[in-house]
């Protein structure tokens, strides 16, 4: 449904995307992660015609984006990253006018209008200005404005960035409806690991332009053997020293501040040794942590940078 | 699989630009105080400008005998100029709120934007206009009919001319800086170069050279000589002529904008 071969876009001397490929099937939410910088806005720009890619080809239900704009953009909605609802104009005018634009005329607008509004909780909101609307509210119009046409494929970039805890999960409730119900091909961008886990049947991890991993959440996470440790140092100083200690006991030992992270076969066997080890050189050692592998660790091994320290760099 | 109805392109030019021109009145007649403003500011150019220069119309070279009925063209040109050169600022405005990144991605045609553009603007010039004409009349202005209905033509092509100058400059530059200047360094110096405030016959000769090829002289020229007793329809067609293929050419840049601006984003 969407496919996208060696993108690469260049603003001036800056490349957003360095030979970005991706393939997304029919029917599913595809989830683009990757920290703020790493491209996916880009992405969903040249996906939407929005931007013309510097190389690369991509199609969307079939039809190149760079050769048919037009064609694509009858088939596709677009949910902005930054939410895109006319102020001045009410929920219902939204609507109208985004339904308007598609061809949408008098009864089967107004049926559509009506049944989103009703769908998306905002009937009682429909006829205030949405500048009134909480930035759930309006996050939740810009959504339903990017339904109104009944699209095969959505693109939803960073759709619940900024919005409260409670906004989030009913957003996230909403968004694992369209793929199930809607039959709507999805793909959405995000920053949250846990989104991107829970929310995508399929993800691609982005960094610096390029896609470094792709497969199910729970692929991704299971070609990570064994445990994930982290061991945080009472004294940042001492980290060269602890690197090599660690070493001989685990694999993929990075360090980040005073954090040393390493994969072991066996969280519980490892924990006592790697302790005894680090004691008996005298380095001090304020906390220990055992996990299963999270998209975090996949990201760490794919990205070759923890997710927060990559967010810190883009930032 | 539900069927949507979609209508024939070559109509939806025309619907597009419908729609958007109809939301954009909607906005500005929810906002009272910029109505207020948009009415009293026309009268506030003929009333300040009419008192000011009364007495110029006694200078040698001058020939006209009423400054009122000499003012009223120049007024209704200038309202013009100092309106349409904001009209940029909206397009601004959907750039920042994102309303322009969504819209992009609709099949709606670019050129939709700008006609809806020149259309809010063109109702607002027409609203204008007329209070000008009704202002005027109690200052002893007098009018004829083809006099009024050349007015609105030059008024509202010279209206399509500075909104697409505005339109490219926002999508090119993006800055409500870079539109500010545009007004003050544009609509300021081109009244001033045309027979707006001053007759011909007593400007300075570059002046009076220059202003054969300002557009904002060619629409105060139309507009005059339309009002004038014995009117020069040679001249009048001529100058609506001009103004035509200009305001043409300018809304096909401003819609080639649009180029410009997809390719920064």
């Amino acid at each position: 449904m969407i496919n996208a071969v060696a993108l690469v876009k260049e603003y001036g001397k800056v490349r957003a995307l360095d030979g970005l490929s991706l393939d997304v099937e029919p029917g599913t939410v595809f989830g683009l992660l990757g920290p703020n910088g790493a491209g996916k806005s880009t992405t969903v720009k040249v996906l939407t015609t929005l931007s013309i890619a510097t190389s690369g080809t991509a199609h969307v239900a079939n039809l190149d984006v760079t050769k048919f704009p037009e064609k694509v953009r009858q088939v596709i909605g677009c949910v902005p990253q930054k939410t895109s609802v006319d102020p001045a104009a009410t929920g219902r005018e939204n609507l109208h006018l985004q339904g308007a634009l598609y061809g949408l005329r008098r009864a089967a607008l107004k049926s559509r209008t009506d049944h989103l509004l009703t769908r998306f909780g905002l009937t009682d909101a429909a006829d205030r200005p949405s500048r009134t609307y909480s930035g759930g509210m309006q996050r939740k119009l810009d959504v339903a404005m990017g339904l109104i046409h009944h699209p095969r494929v959505l693109f939803l970039d960073e759709p619940t960035t900024g919005l409260d805890p409670e906004s989030r999960a009913e957003m996230r409730t909403e968004l694992t409806r369209l793929a199930a119900e809607d039959q709507i091909t999805v793909l959405l961008t995000t920053h949250y690991l846990e989104e991107a886990d829970k929310l995508a049947s399929r993800l691609a991890i982005v960094d610096r332009g390029k896609v470094v991993a792709t497969g199910t959440p729970d692929d991704l996470k299971n070609e990570l053997h064994g445990d994930a440790i982290t061991i945080d140092l009472a004294d940042t100083a001492a980290i060269a020293q602890a690197h090599p200690l660690l070493a001989r006991i685990a694999t993929e030992v990075t360090q980040s501040g005073r954090s040393l992270r390493a994969r072991v076969s066996d969280g519980a066997t490892a924990v006592p040794a790697v302790l005894a080890a680090l004691d008996s050189a005298g380095i001090a050692v304020s906390s220990v942590a055992v996990a299963r592998p999270s998209l975090d660790d996949v990201y760490l091994r794919y990205a070759g940078r923890s997710f927060a320290d990559a967010e810190g760099v883009a930032a | 699989m539900t069927t949507i109805s979609v209508t024939p392109v070559r109509w939806s030019l025309a619907t597009h630009a419908r729609y958007l021109t109809l939301q954009s009145v909607r906005t500005l007649l929810r906002q009272p105080f910029f109505v207020a403003i948009s009415l009293v500011q026309p009268m506030i150019w003929l009333l300040l400008f009419g008192e000011l220069f009364k007495r110029v119309a006694e200078l040698p070279g001058f020939g006209a005998t009423s400054y009122i009925d000499f003012l009223i063209p120049g007024i209704l040109v200038m309202n013009v100029l100092f309106g349409a050169s904001w009209s940029g600022m909206t397009f601004i405005e959907m750039i920042d709120q994102g309303t322009m990144d969504r819209m992009l991605t609709t099949p709606l045609k670019r050129g939709a934007l700008i006609l809806s553009s020149l259309a809010y603007n063109s109702i607002v010039t027409v609203v204008q206009t007329m209070i000008i004409f009704l202002v005027g009349w109690p200052l002893g202005a007098s009018y004829t009919l083809p006099g009024i209905l050349v007015s609105f033509a030059a008024t509202i092509l010279l209206t399509g001319a500075f909104c697409s100058i505005s339109n490219a400059y926002a999508l090119v530059l993006r800055s409500r800086e870079a539109l500010i200047g545009l007004s003050i360094m544009i609509a300021l110096p081109l009244s001033f170069l045309s027979s707006a405030l001053m007759a011909q016959g007593a400007a300075p000769d570059w002046i009076r050279n220059v202003s054969r090829f300002n557009p904002v002289d060619w629409a105060v020229v139309a507009s005059r000589e339309a009002l004038s007793a014995a009117p020069d329809w040679g001249t009048i067609w001529a100058n609506l002529g001009y103004l035509t293929v200009v305001a043409l050419f300018l809304g096909y840049m401003a819609t080639r904008a649009f180029g410009s601006y997809q390719r920064s984003i």
